[in-house]
């Protein structure tokens, strides 16, 4: 049977993962850098390693995206 | 940080190599200047902020029971507290995006703090009851599947009573096996996302290795951030 696929999930940690103070500090950035039509991963690989594993910060992330594509102005 | 560290992405770049637009220019302006011209301003950046906040909440709302004067009395305590947040730290905008994103930000970090609370309000979690027969479900695990991975749950179980500390486990229980949101729990314990997250992810690390080490997961290359 294949115990890590799904304990993975469960207990996965990513050493690169910059926490959740870290990923507020440059999320405006990493959407901005999305929103312009360039992959962030590259650029910010623990701020896109935190949003993997952080389903807080992650809801951040797709919010604070759609409002800057949007409901600006 | 014991194991998460705030490192990632040179904005040097940005920060220096990008003037900041002529609408970003005018919001830092206007929030630096004083009387009628900041009031101005301030009414401005709160509509806008209140739009976002709407949005954000409609947009999360949907697993929660918010009825329309919550919905508003969330949105507009979110929009308050983070055109406050945006006063108080204007001057730290550096010019590395658009001010409106960067102001945005505030309105989700509110937003979530929030249904945090709203969370406690409608929701019942024992704290410190550990839901182990949920555990078998939240790892996809069909009943004709249960056999085998009993001694894998014992082990599991085993590493979470003995190998975490006290904090770790009830963080991990909290999250993991109850489903308690991470704004929630740090609410509950007067910390914050960071702090708890932080828990979680030591407590992950640490039964990965505990399993690891019995023989039940696969060792993996491993080195602390």
């Amino acid at each position: 049977m294949n115990h890590e696929s799904s304990l993975d999930k469960l207990l996965a940690t990513d050493p690169a993962d910059v926490g959740c103070d870290g990923t507020f500090e440059l999320l405006h950035v990493y959407v901005e850098v999305e929103l312009a039509g360039q992959d962030p991963q590259p650029r910010f690989p623990g701020l896109a390693a935190h949003l993997r594993s952080c389903k807080a910060c992650r809801a951040d992330y797709q919010g604070l995206l759609a409002a800057a594509a949007g409901l600006d102005g | 940080m014991s194991s998460v560290d705030p490192v990632d992405g040179d904005v040097s770049d940005l920060a220096l190599g990008r003037t900041v637009d002529a609408e970003s220019r005018l919001w830092v302006q206007g929030l630096r200047a004083a009387g009628s011209e900041r009031e101005a301003v301030l009414a401005r950046l709160h509509a806008l902020l209140l739009r976002v906040a709407r949005h954000e909440v409609h947009r999360r709302s949907a697993s929660l029971q918010l009825r329309g004067p919550e919905f508003d009395d969330l949105a507009n305590q979110a929009a308050d507290d983070a055109l406050l947040a945006i006063t108080a730290k204007v001057d730290g905008f550096r010019g590395e995006s658009r001010f409106t994103t960067w102001a945005y930000k505030f309105v989700m970090f509110e937003v979530s703090t929030k249904l945090a609370r709203h969370f406690w309000r409608t929701t019942t979690v024992p704290m410190d009851q550990q839901d182990w027969d949920r555990l078998p479900d939240l790892l996809g695990v069909q009943p004709h599947e249960r056999a085998e991975w009993h001694e894998l749950l014992v082990a599991l179980r085993r590493a979470v009573d003995e190998d975490l500390t006290d904090r770790q486990r009830r963080v991990f229980v909290a999250i993991a096996l109850n489903g308690v949101p991470i704004d929630a729990l740090a609410l509950e314990l007067a910390s914050n996302r960071n702090a708890i997250y932080k828990s979680l992810f030591d407590a992950r690390r640490k039964l990965r290795a505990s399993l690891a080490a019995n023989g039940y997961l696969p060792h993996t290359a491993s080195r602390r951030p």
